[in-house]
C-alpha cells in the first residue's frame, strides 16, 4: 500500500483578517503548536478533511518584506522551505485594499494559490459588498467566501484548494512602469547577471542593499540613478504600483468605497479619549489583576491540596526508604508542584489577554501606552509582554515575538523578569506580615504590598532605556493598527488557552523538574549515616531554655540543612551578604531560591522554624523570624534588612525557567547571562544600600 | 478646507485632528519610507487625522479605510498637502 503525503496548505494573511478562526475551524483540536527549527516563531499545524489536508498557519503579516521574526519565517515558508502544495491567502472583505497588497506579493512568489474571503457579510452591511466572480477574474485564481464561525463555505473551500494555481500562469500582472520593466530586462540580459528571477532583479533595482561592489551591482545602481532622473521614486514605487493594482481590483470587484466603521468610531471616541480612555484603561487593568488573584486562589488551593495528597500517598508507599521517599516527595513532587501552582494564574491572565485581543481592545491599550513606554525606549507593543510578566515572565517573554523591532524586543525581554511576578508574592506577604504590619498597620501593609509591585517598574524604566541606547536603530515604525471592535470568538480563546498551558508546562515543567533534583541533592548531601546519633551530643549540650523551644527531631532537621552542601555554601558566603544584614540562614534561603524563587518560603521554614508545618500555619514562621537573633543576642531582622530582603527578592533573577526562555527567544546564552548578572547585581547593591542607609539613620 | 492655487505643504507634526490630507512624498531623511509605503502611505494616498493619544503621540490616521497609529518622530519625513 502506498501512503500518500497529505496535500499541504499554508494560510497567509494580514493580522486580524480571521485567519486563526479559519485555522481553528479547519483543524478543530487536531492541531499542535511547535517552534520552527532554529528560530523562535511558533508554527501552528493541523490536519483537516479527515486527514487528507495538512494545514500550516503562518503568523499574520503586514508585508512580505521581512522585518519581524514572524515575517522572516513566513517568507522562508513561502519561498519553498516547507513543501507547500498551495497557499490560501485570507482577505478581509472590509479591508480589501491592503489585503490585496499582500496578495500581490505572495502571487509573485509563483506558488499555487487560492483566495479566502472573510467578513463578506459585514462588508455588505457597511455598504461595500464584494462580487466574487469579478474578484476571481481580477486575482486570477479561485476565490471562496467563507464564514468560519457559522461554517458556511468551508466544504467548497476544502474541495477547492486542489484547484489552486499560480496567478502568474493565468496572466497576473502588476503593471510596473515601462521604464522599470525595461531596466530590469537590460539587467537580466547582461552576461554577468546573477541567477535571479525577474522579480528579484526588480527588487534589487528598487531597493538598494548594503554593499554594491561588483560590476553588475554598479549597473544596477546606474539604472536606479536613471529611474530617479526620470522622476520615479524607487523606494516607494513598489508599494505605489501594488496599491494602484489593488485599487483597480477594488473598483472592478467591489463598490469602490471603503466600508464604514461607524460603531467602532463611536466606541473609540470614549475608549481612546485623553481622560475617559486612560481612566477606563486603568480600571480595566486593575480589574484584570484583581480577578487573577480572586479567581485563581481556589484553583491554586485545589492544586496544592492535590499535590499534598499525592505526596502523602507516595510517602506512605515508600515507607522505610527515607532517602527515596525524600527525593520523590520533597524533591520531585514538591518542586514541580511549586511550579504547577502558578498555572491557574497564568491561564486566567491569558484568558483576559485573549479576550481583550479578540475584541480589539489591546491595540487601543498599546495606543494609549505608547508614549509612556516610549520614554524608556520601548513602544506600545511592549505593553502586553510586560503586563503578562506580572503573572509570570515566561509567557511575557514569549509574547515579545510580535515586536518587529529587534532592539525594542530585546530590551523588553531584558526588563520583563524585573516585573513583579506572582511567585514573589509569598515573600512580600511573609516579610510585610512579620516586620511591617505590626508598625504600619493593616492598611499600610496593603499599601506596601501594592508598592512592591512598582519596584520593578521603576527600575525597569532606566534599564530598558540603557538597553535601547547605542544599538543600531531599526527602520521599523510603530505602525499599530486599530481593528474594528468584535465579539471575541470563544473557540479561538479556548484553543489559545490550551496551547499556552501546554507550552508553559513543557518549558517550566522540564527545567523545574531537573532543578528540583539538584536543589534536593544540595540540601540533602552530605549527610551523617545516622543523623540522630550524630547530633544527639550537641543537642544534649544545648542550654535548657533553647531545648524548650526546639525538640530533638526539629533540631536534627535544622542541623542536617546547616551541614548540607547548600548550608555550607550559605555560611561560606555569609560575609558577602553581611553588608546587607543577611545572616547565613537568610543567605542559604537566597541560594536555595536561585533556581526557582518560590522555594524561599519553605527553605526559610526549615531554617528558622524547623518541625512546624509552615504551609499549614504561616504565622509560626512569621513569629520565628521576628524572634530570630544574631549570635550576640540582638534581633536578627529589623525594618531595614527586612526591606532589603524584600527588595532583593523583587529584583534578583531567581528563576531558571526564565533564563532558559530568554536563551530560547534570543538564541544565545549571552542574554540570559547578562540578565542574571545585572539583576543580581542590582538586587545586591540595593539591599546593601538600604541596610547601610538604615543603620546610619538609626 | 479650500485651497489657493499654490498648494500648502505641511509636515507631519503640523497636522490637527479632523484634517484631510494627501501625501506628496517622503523626505530623503525618512528612514522608514519603505515600510510606511507598504502600509499604504504612498505618494498620492489620502488620509484623515483622527486623534492623538493622551500624551500627544502617537496619532491615529484613517488611510485606505483603516486606522493606523503612527509616531510623530517616525513619520516626520512625510510631506502632505491639505485637500
Amino acid at each position: 500500500m502506498i501512503t500518500e503525503r497529505p496535500f499541504t496548505l499554508a494560510l497567509v494573511g494580514r493580522p486580524n483578517v480571521g485567519k486563526t478562526t479559519l485555522f481553528n475551524a479547519l483543524t478543530g483540536s487536531r492541531q499542535k503548536v511547535a517552534n520552527y527549527a532554529g528560530v523562535t516563531v511558533e508554527r501552528a499545524e493541523g490536519v483537516a478533511d479527515g486527514g487528507g489536508l495538512r494545514v500550516v498557519d503562518i503568523p499574520g503579516l503586514q508585508s512580505l518584506r521581512a522585518l519581524s521574526e514572524d515575517e522572516q519565517v513566513a517568507q522562508a515558508v513561502l519561498m519553498g522551505g516547507d513543501q507547500l502544495d498551495a497557499v490560501a491567502v485570507v482577505l478581509d472583505a472590509t479591508d480589501l485594499e491592503r489585503c490585496l497588497f499582500l496578495f500581490s506579493q505572495v502571487a509573485e512568489t509563483g506558488v499555487p494559490m487560492v483566495v479566502v474571503l472573510t467578513m463578506t457579510d459585514l462588508a455588505a452591511k457597511e455598504g461595500a459588498p464584494v462580487s466574487l466572480p469579478d474578484l476571481e477574474r481580477m486575482v486570477k485564481c479561485p476565490v471562496f467566501a467563507v464564514d468560519a464561525v457559522k461554517g458556511t463555505g468551508m466544504d467548497e473551500f476544502i474541495a477547492g484548494v486542489r484547484r489552486a494555481a499560480p496567478p502568474m500562469d493565468a496572466g497576473f500582472e502588476l503593471g510596473f512602469p515601462p521604464a522599470v520593466k525595461a531596466a530590469t530586462l537590460r539587467l537580466s540580459e547582461r552576461a554577468d547577471s546573477p541567477p535571479l528571477s525577474m522579480r528579484d532583479i526588480r527588487e534589487r533595482l528598487l531597493f538598494p542593499v548594503g554593499q554594491e561592489s561588483g560590476e553588475w551591482d554598479k549597473a544596477v545602481a546606474a539604472e536606479r540613478e536613471g529611474l530617479l532622473g526620470s522622476g520615479i521614486q524607487p523606494r516607494t514605487l513598489d508599494a505605489q504600483t501594488r496599491y494602484s493594482w489593488a485599487a483597480h481590483v477594488l473598483r472592478e470587484s467591489a463598490q469602490g468605497q471603503h466600508p464604514g466603521r461607524a460603531l467602532t468610531d463611536r466606541i473609540d471616541r470614549v475608549l481612546t479619549h485623553r481622560v475617559w480612555g486612560v481612566g477606563i484603561f486603568l480600571a480595566l487593568m486593575y480589574l484584570v489583576f484583581a480577578s487573577i488573584y480572586w479567581f485563581a486562589s481556589p484553583f491554586m488551593d485545589g492544586i496544592e491540596q492535590g499535590i499534598g495528597w499525592l505526596g502523602g500517598l507516595v510517602e506512605g508507599a515508600l515507607e522505610g526508604q527515607p532517602l527515596v521517599q525524600s527525593l520523590v516527595v520533597d524533591g520531585l513532587i514538591g518542586g514541580v508542584g511549586a511550579a504547577l501552582v502558578f498555572l491557574p494564574q497564568i491561564l486566567i491572565l491569558f484568558f483576559f489577554i485573549s479576550i481583550l485581543e479578540g475584541t480589539g481592545y489591546l491595540a487601543r491599550a498599546a495606543f494609549l501606552m505608547d508614549r509612556v513606554l516610549g520614554w524608556c525606549g520601548l513602544n506600545g507593543r511592549a505593553f502586553i509582554p510586560l503586563l503578562s510578566s506580572f503573572a509570570c515572565a515566561i509567557p511575557g517573554i514569549m509574547a515579545t515575538r510580535v515586536m518587529p523591532d529587534k532592539r525594542t524586543r530585546l530590551a523588553t525581554i531584558m526588563v520583563a523578569p524585573l516585573m513583579s511576578c506572582s511567585a514573589r508574592l509569598p515573600v512580600y506577604v511573609l516579610v510585610i506580615g512579620a516586620f511591617f504590619e505590626p508598625i504600619i498597620g493593616q492598611w499600610g501593609a496593603g499599601l506596601a504590598l501594592f508598592l512592591m509591585h512598582f519596584v520593578g517598574v521603576v527600575l525597569g524604566a532606566p534599564v530598558a532605556w540603557l538597553f535601547t541606547r547605542g544599538r543600531k536603530r531599526q527602520a521599523v515604525p510603530l505602525a499599530l493598527e486599530l481593528p474594528r471592535y468584535q465579539i471575541p470568538k470563544w473557540k479561538d480563546v479556548l484553543l489559545s488557552l490550551l496551547n499556552r498551558g501546554k507550552v508553559f508546562l513543557k518549558t517550566a515543567g522540564t527545567i523545574i523538574f531537573f532543578m528540583s533534583l539538584l536543589i534536593w541533592g544540595l540540601i540533602t548531601f552530605p549527610r551523617a549515616d545516622d543523623p540522630e546519633a550524630a547530633y544527639a551530643p550537641s543537642y544534649a549540650a544545648l542550654p535548657a531554655e533553647v531545648k524548650e523551644r526546639i525538640d530533638f527531631d526539629a533540631y536534627v532537621e535544622q542541623q542536617l540543612m546547616a551541614d548540607s552542601a547548600l548550608g555550607r555554601m550559605g555560611r561560606f558566603l555569609e560575609p558577602a551578604f553581611l553588608p546587607a544584614g543577611f545572616d547565613w540562614r537568610m543567605t542559604t534561603a537566597i541560594l536555595a531560591a536561585f533556581p526557582a524563587r518560590e522555594v524561599v518560603v519553605p527553605s526559610l521554614g526549615i531554617l528558622f522554624s524547623p518541625g512546624s508545618d509552615t504551609e499549614e500555619d504561616p504565622g509560626t514562621l512569621r513569629d520565628s523570624l521576628a524572634r530570630a537573633q544574631w549570635p550576640d543576642g540582638t534581633p536578627l531582622i529589623n525594618l531595614w534588612n527586612a526591606a532589603g530582603f524584600m527588595i532583593f527578592f523583587a529584583l534578583c533573577c531567581q528563576c531558571m525557567a526564565t533564563l532558559a526562555v530568554i536563551k530560547r527567544e534570543t538564541g544565545s546564552w549571552k542574554w540570559p547571562v547578562i540578565a542574571f548578572t545585572y539583576m543580581t547585581a542590582l538586587a545586591y547593591v540595593l539591599a546593601v544600600v538600604i541596610y547601610q542607609v538604615g543603620r546610619a539613620v538609626g | 478646507m479650500s485651497q489657493s492655487s499654490t498648494p500648502e505643504r505641511l509636515r507631519f507634526c503640523d497636522l490637527k485632528p479632523g484634517m484631510k490630507v494627501r501625501i506628496i512624498g517622503c523626505g530623503p531623511e525618512c528612514p522608514m519610507t519603505d515600510r510606511l509605503a507598504d502600509l499604504g502611505l504612498t505618494p498620492g494616498a489620502e488620509f484623515e487625522v483622527k486623534r492623538y493619544a493622551p500624551f500627544g503621540d502617537p496619532v491615529e490616521i484613517r488611510v485606505r479605510g483603516c486606522s493606523l497609529c503612527l509616531r510623530g518622530q517616525e513619520s516626520d519625513g512625510i510631506v502632505v498637502e491639505p485637500i
